[in-house]
């Protein structure tokens, strides 16, 4: 079981994001977002559909643009540059629900491809770091396979490893679990236990309270485009203050 | 219906044959051929027609065919009855002048070696896993210049006028420059059209629905006149130059439209994921998205070149001597006048030899390049 109480306060700020306002076209999707986040800490956004959970964490690596307000990752602040964006992106890594490997290429090119590309990383390097973190994800033998060859829970591992590839400081996680059957479930959120457990900086967008309370430092609750609470996961789950929080509470776990 | 079956205790089963009336020639005869009595009278009405076209078609092709002879007349004399058979002396006495056009005996070497560099750029293209494979593709793209140099001449070698090239010479030099320069072109103008700047993807849009709505034998006609009132007066620019421009340009704007499709069939999600991986624009396209859209499109970019390949015999029109054109003047040579058949079978064998040899290759690189299920 991770390290539930870290000492955040004293942490360093990795992630600021301060008034930040975005539109799809005249709908208002985030609503002045203020959100801290600190290194090495545990973020599970969850609320439900529509709320802007995926656009809130997608704003944090530039695949939304947000219009208004200022996200500062890591020193680094969201802007127009490109140059600024294609840092932040090659720190902060992202998990998809639809795991989005590329299936022209092999579980390994998958892998080495943006340590090659980006980084610089010489081929043979890169393909023995690339098998490292397939032993982590415990699928080191399918490493000549095309993803079209593997099960589902099997994809998202390997889309896991592929971000870790980078050596990213922040990991963002995009429901990753919701495509998956229920028996694949498991081996995923125990990847991800097993990186938090290393000290990864998460922001986890998820319906898995499981997994909120064994590993979250912080639970947020986003609705209509704001952050309607944020707590740890016990006063989240025990004691939410928020009518809207305790609905959608109830909702999720009569199931 | 048999009238017993043995029977096998539970998980002993043995694996049995297939029973007889569905296997074997005569049950296979009997379930494709003459299944119903439509299916019947199809079959005979075929064979028929097979019987009646393909024997007498033999012999004209093989059996009664002679091909050794000064003139046709000299042809049918060698036949008991004349016009019975093919006068294949009228290709083989032809032939070269089918290759080369009108370029000088002395120069032929450098028509030689031209097709000889292209063997191998295509092979350098093609061929997968080839050592140094970077440095083929490199060679095979500057194919087209080494190849303009070896033919034309210039910087050491004696100047050919490219009125002076013509037959295969002409439909290859034709096709080989439309396949090769309509493809990079085709590629930036359907990245153009998807850009995010409206001025760049506007002027795409409007090159492409241009040239789609225009038949290739106007942009041909324009080509070999209307392009004179837009030079300067008394500047010379080449015909064959300006066909090549003509038919490149022709073959980008359908080249696009495919790859475009190509990228639409992408979903949203590889190109997210090449940028949450902090690829650029440029190495997202080169490694993720467009290896995967070309591999759609294969089918029907190769389907589109095969087309234009065929299509090259339009230049006829504007007084090209392509391979048909040369064949046809051939047609009115006293010695060889009217043998029409033996000329446009030859013609036919010709491109159907080039035309499958891509639909071929086309399906072998389909195959090769499918990897496990699609999701
Ligand atoms: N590209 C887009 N253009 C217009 N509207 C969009 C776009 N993407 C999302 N939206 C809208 O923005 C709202 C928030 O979407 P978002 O995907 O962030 O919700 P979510 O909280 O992740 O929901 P879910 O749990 O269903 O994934 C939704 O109403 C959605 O329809
Ligand atoms: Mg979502």
């Amino acid at each position: 079981m991770p390290e539930n109480n870290l000492s955040t306060a004293n942490a360093e700020t990795i992630i600021s994001i301060t008034g930040m306002h975005k539109w799809f076209g005249d709908f208002h999707v985030l609503k002045d977002i203020d959100l801290e986040v600190k290194q090495g800490e545990r973020i599970v956004i969850c609320g439900p559909s529509g709320s802007g959970k995926s656009t809130l964490i997608r704003c944090i690596n530039r695949l939304e643009e947000h219009q208004q307000g200022t996200i500062v990752v890591d020193g680094t602040e969201l802007t127009q540059d490109l140059k600024n964006i294609e840092i932040i992106r090659s720190e902060v890594g992202m998990v998809f629900q639809q795991f989005n490997l590329f299936p022209h290429l092999t579980v390994l090119e998958n892998l080495t491809l943006a340590p090659i590309w980006v980084r610089k990383t010489p081929k043979a390097e890169a393909e023995e770091m690339a098998m490292q973190y397939l032993e982590r994800v415990k699928i080191p033998e399918q490493s000549k396979k095309y993803p079209g060859q593997l099960s589902g829970g099997q994809q998202q591992r390997v889309a896991i490893a592929r971000s870790l590839c980078m050596n990213p400081r922040i990991m963002l996680f995009d429901e990753p679990t919701s495509a998956l059957d229920p028996e694949m479930i498991k081996e995923v959120l125990d990847v991800m236990i097993e990186l938090a457990e290393s000290g990864m900086t998460m922001l986890v967008v998820t319906h898995e309270m499981g997994f909120a309370t064994a590993v979250a430092h912080r639970v947020i609750f986003m609705d209509g485009g704001e952050i309607i609470e944020a707590n740890d996961p016990d006063n989240f789950f025990n004691n939410p203050q928020n009518d809207r929080t305790k609905l959608f509470l109830s909702q999720i776990l009569q199931h | 219906m048999p009238l017993e079956q043995k029977k096998y205790p539970v998980g002993a089963h043995p694996d049995l044959p297939p029973p007889v009336s569905t296997t074997g020639p005569l049950a296979w005869i009997k379930t494709n051929l003459f299944s119903s009595p439509l299916n019947t009278a199809l079959t005979i009405l075929s064979l028929w027609l097979l019987w009646t076209i393909v024997p007498p078609f033999i012999n004209w092709v093989f059996l009664e065919s002679i091909w050794d002879a000064a003139d046709r007349k000299d042809c049918w004399a060698q036949m008991p009855n004349p016009r019975e058979g093919a006068c294949w002396a009228f290709i083989i006495g032809s032939f070269e002048f089918f290759v080369y056009g009108w370029y000088p005996d002395t120069e032929k070497w450098r028509v030689n070696l031209s097709f000889i560099i292209l063997i191998f750029a295509i092979v350098g293209v093609l061929k997968e896993k080839l050592p140094g494979k970077k440095y083929w593709l490199l060679f095979a793209g500057a194919f087209p210049f080494i190849a303009a140099w070896l033919l034309l001449g210039g910087f050491g070698l004696k100047e050919v006028e490219t009125s002076k090239i013509g037959g295969i010479l002409l439909t290859v030099i034709i096709g080989i420059t439309g396949i090769s320069f309509s493809l990079p072109i085709g590629i930036v103008l359907a990245l153009g059209r998807r850009s995010k700047m409206p001025a760049l993807s506007s002027v795409c849009v409007i090159f492409i629905e241009f040239i789609r709505g225009v038949p290739l034998i106007t942009l041909l006609f324009v080509a070999s006149t209307m392009l004179t009132y837009f030079l300067p007066p008394g500047s010379t620019f080449d015909l064959l130059m300006r066909v090549l421009i003509m038919v490149t340009l022709f073959q980008s704007a359908y080249i696009a439209e495919i790859v475009r499709g190509g990228l639409q069939g992408l979903s949203q999600g590889q190109y997210e994921a090449a940028d949450s991986l902090g690829l650029n624009y440029w190495k997202a396209h080169r490694l993720i998205i467009l290896p995967q859209a070309l591999k759609i499109s294969i089918p029907p970019i190769v389907n589109t070149f095969i087309s234009l390949f065929k299509d090259t015999t339009l230049v006829l029109i504007i007084g090209m001597m392509d391979i048909v054109g040369l064949g046809r003047a051939r047609l009115n040579d006293p010695y060889w006048l009217g043998l029409a058949g033996e000329l446009y079978l030859f013609i036919a064998i010709f491109f159907f030899i080039c035309c499958f040899s891509m639909s071929r290759y086309s399906i072998n690189l389909e195959n090769k390049l499918s990897t496990g299920r699609r999701d």
